[in-house]
């Protein structure tokens, strides 16, 4: 049997942090289904409570579960091969991520290809548009919808055209940033690192004064009809998680101040920028399908 | 496939030296909660999905005797479809696909000579959260206004306009599955890409591995999509969006093209693994090798490329476009080609073999002919026109009884007599377990083939009550139905006998024809295997 050298992979001890993870999550739920029947129902109570405190509990399971990650990283515990095993996990969570989105696209072409023609009397419906809604007019953005909710559309030009560009370039900077890791350029790091964070925090202030301009200024509003609805989910889930990976890019500058990475050893930041590249991706795919087209 | 390695006695008392961790399970509590252990979590996988098949199969007793006869006499008609939709739900998610990543977690690392999962802490997480979602969803019938009752497939308007206030704790129940099974795909598909010992190269892989390799990658692809279905029921429902109203410019047929676009290679993730499992079993019992090892692999692969383009299949009567029709239609029987594939050399395996009849052999064998006669009824309702007679009918919940059933089941019940020994070192108790077998196989056929005929002479499905023409057959079926719900109960003695180790000691490779890693290490399988990686030759 010849075996070659063997760096030994790192199977952790038994972990409290899961199972506190798994309480989170539950809270979260029943948290938050409380809260969203609350909405509709004088019944239900304690949404918010439940809800707080299962984001707690998440909270604290993330700073304990990544405080023990670090530390066993910054303890020489881990193999070549672990850190494939991570690059591997956060390359399919981004698929994942990937295909989370895709449903949501899929409604956006669904309904502007096929559902809203049909509504307005295109292949074989005729009698539907002449027997549900008559005066209804195929179009897109859906501006009228069948029952007469009326809207306007978001433009391309201006702000989100800003954002689209704030974000290739923060995609730029990240890249940089990653670049100065591996060559070992501290400074350059921190500031091309920081340079990110500052832009996605401009994103996300930009895409708030978007939504309160579509609220008051454009009268498009979550409840306009399918054109806001899918404008609305996809803009907000991707600002969500523009939001989440300006929260990892801050924790990774966070760290690079206290000295962690090396040009050799540096999985939690790759995961970052991958993340921080994707949602980029994600952000272009909507100016093309949301905005422009 | 697998073949020679060094041995893994050698491995283990090689391995005491330079271990950071004792080599002993932990006891209490606590050594389920906090676990990092592969096995542990592949145990806790396995008993979570006993006790969902229980629940679950306790629903499917409370519809057969509401349908014992015909007239409303149990149950009223809303409680019978919160049971319709739980039962089907926990089926789903809660026993199959649990069972299947039990086994996962139990014999991949073992098989493909990894020292453990590759990420042990997000597997405990990826358990430990199914029951908390399990919790809420069978604590949501018990509030008031009930649980879901708009059927598994929760189509809108049913979940949307006309459903109860609990749809919240519905959707995020839901979410917390799919994070569970996204977590857990991702740890089976990262284990066999990256943890796989030296010579184990990709067309050596035992096919449990590579089924569930490609299961993990339909995972991965369309539980995020279910993520996002359930998420666009919750703003129809609570926030006034409309994706499924038409009056806002939605369209309820989209519900159904998002839903199967996910649910379609749902049903081959319930039934990939399975086809891996009779493929070990049935080599072993011939005592030859796996005939058309490569065209098993390819055809694993094509069944789940063709599963992303045959959707539509299940919305015939929706109102499609004829040509959108024609193309699912011709799709969808594009797929009994490579089933066809599968069967054939399961049979060829078995030809001249020197073949035993154990009790594994028993529900592979069972699996092969009861699996193909759903895979049969499945190619009929591919037929468009055939369909339209059929849709919604019990001939459609006797298909996928028999494919889900007889199929996925049968393969994890073959799977559990199979491997238990090698996980207890200890024989089960084969008298009880062909009782098992022997109850289970006549009150299954029992239980749903009458349903073709009830189906075929156009008996709903979901329904409380049916057409007096349609008693015989159901009082039959109910009597299958309590039957077998009864002979499980034999399972649940011969698994507590086999988890109190009783029975006599086996030896390493428990089965004579028996190949792969897995049997080549002591029995019961030690708490730490391949600490070491192996070589494979």
């Amino acid at each position: 049997m010849a075996q070659q050298e063997y760096q030994k992979y790192y199977v952790p001890e038994q972990s409290v942090w899961p199972i506190v993870g798994a309480v989170a999550l539950f809270l979260i739920a029943v948290g938050a289904g409380l809260f969203v029947m609350q909405t509709v129902s004088e019944t239900w109570k304690g949404g918010g409570i439940v809800l707080s405190l299962g984001l707690l509990t998440l909270l604290v399971m993330l700073v304990g579960w990544f405080k023990n990650q670090i530390d066993e990283s910054m303890s020489g515990l881990y193999s070549d091969q672990l850190g494939r095993s991570y690059r591997q996990g956060m390359a399919w969570f981004i698929f994942s991520e990937v295909m989370f989105f895709a449903a949501f696209f899929g409604a956006l072409f669904y309904a502007r290809t096929i559902a809203v023609p049909w509504l307005g009397g295109a292949s074989n419906n005729a009698m539907t548009n002449e027997v549900l809604w008559p005066t209804f007019e195929a179009m897109w953005p859906l501006t009228s919808t069948p029952d007469g909710t009326t809207t306007t559309a978001m433009g391309w030009a201006g702000l989100p055209l800003y954002n689209t560009i704030i974000l290739m370039v923060s995609s730029v900077t990240c890249h940089f940033a990653h670049v100065s890791l591996e060559k070992n350029e501290r400074s350059k790091l921190t500031m091309w690192l920081g340079a990110t964070i500052l832009l996605g925090c401009l994103f996300l202030g930009l895409q708030v004064y978007e939504y309160i301009h579509a609220y008051r200024d454009l009268g498009l509003t979550l409840q306009s009809g399918v054109y806001g609805n899918t404008f609305f989910l996809l803009t907000g889930f991707h600002g969500m998680h523009v939001t989440l990976g300006t929260i990892i890019l801050m924790v990774l500058f966070l760290r690079i101040l206290k000295g962690h990475f090396t040009p050799e050893n540096h999985f939690a930041f790759q995961a970052g920028s991958w993340y921080w590249h994707f949602v980029d991706v994600v952000w272009v795919m909507l100016f093309i399908f949301v905005y422009i087209l | 496939m697998s073949t020679a390695t060094d041995t893994a006695n050698e491995d283990l008392q090689h391995d005491h030296h330079d271990d950071h961790h004792a080599h002993h399970a932990p006891s209490g509590i606590t050594r389920w909660l906090f676990t990092t252990n592969h096995k542990d979590i592949g145990t806790l996988y396995l008993w979570f999905a006993f006790i969902m098949f229980l629940i679950g199969g306790a629903m499917a007793m409370v519809i057969r005797a509401e349908l014992f006869q015909p007239g409303l006499q149990i149950v009223d008609p809303n409680f019978f479809n919160q049971m319709t939709t739980v039962h089907g739900l926990i089926m789903v998610f809660g026993a199959v696909m649990p069972a299947f990543t039990g086994l996962a977690n139990w014999l991949v690392p073992m098989m493909i000579g990894a020292p453990d999962m590759a990420l042990p802490r997000m597997n405990n997480w990826s358990f430990w959260i199914l029951p908390f979602a399990f919790l809420i969803l069978i604590g949501s019938l018990f509030l008031p206004g009930g649980g879901p009752n708009f059927g598994w497939t929760f189509y809108a308007p049913l979940s949307t306009t006309y459903s109860n206030d609990s749809t919240a704790l519905f959707v995020f129940s839901v979410h917390i599955m799919g994070i569970s099974s996204i977590m857990g795909a991702i740890n089976v598909i990262v284990t066999i890409f990256n943890m796989r010992a030296p010579g184990m190269t990709w067309m050596k892989m035992p096919l449990f591995v590579w089924t569930w390799l490609i299961t993990a990658f339909l995972l991965i692809a369309v539980m995020p999509v279910l993520a996002g279905a359930v998420t666009m029921v919750l703003t129809d429902k609570f926030f006034g969006t409309s994706f499924f109203d038409a009056a806002g410019g939605g369209d309820p047929v989209l519900f159904q093209h998002i839903f199967w676009f996910f649910g379609h290679p749902e049903v081959y993730i319930m039934i990939l693994p399975a086809f891996g499992i009779i493929s070990h079993i049935i080599p072993t019992f011939s005592r030859k090798k796996l005939f058309g090892y490569a065209s098993m692999v390819y055809a694993t692969a094509s069944i789940a490329l063709l599963s992303f383009i045959v959707w539509a299949h299940h919305m015939f009567t929706t109102g499609m476009p004829v040509g959108a029709e024609l193309f699912f239609m011709f799709a969808t029987m594009l797929i009994s080609v490579p089933t066809g594939v599968k069967v054939f050399n399961w049979v060829a395996t078995m030809w001249r073999g020197s073949m035993t009849f154990e009790v594994p052999m028993l529900f592979a064998l069972a699996f092969i002919i009861l699996f193909t006669i759903g895979g049969f009824s499945g190619l009929m309702l591919a037929i468009t026109p055939v369909d339209f007679q059929y849709h919604d009918t019990y001939f459609v919940v006797a298909h996928f009884h028999y494919v889900l059933v007889t199929g996925a089941i049968f393969s994890i019940m073959a799977a559990v007599y199979y491997w238990l020994p090698k996980w207890t070192g200890k024989m089960f108790d084969v008298t009880l377990a062909k009782w098992h077998f022997w109850c289970s196989l006549i009150s299954v056929n029992l239980l749903f083939f009458p349903m073709h005929f009830v189906g075929l002479a156009g008996m709903p499905r979901r329904i409380p009550d049916y057409s007096l023409q349609f008693a015989d057959f159901n009082k039959w079926i109910s009597i299958g139905g309590f039957a077998f719900g009864l002979s499980q109960l034999i399972f649940l003695a011969v698994l507590i006998k086999a988890s109190r180790k009783q029975g006599e000691p086996v030896d390493d490779r428990v089965w004579e024809g028996a190949e792969g890693l897995e049997w080549e290490i002591p029995s019961p399988a030690p708490y730490h295997t391949f600490d070491t990686p192996p070589v494979v030759k």
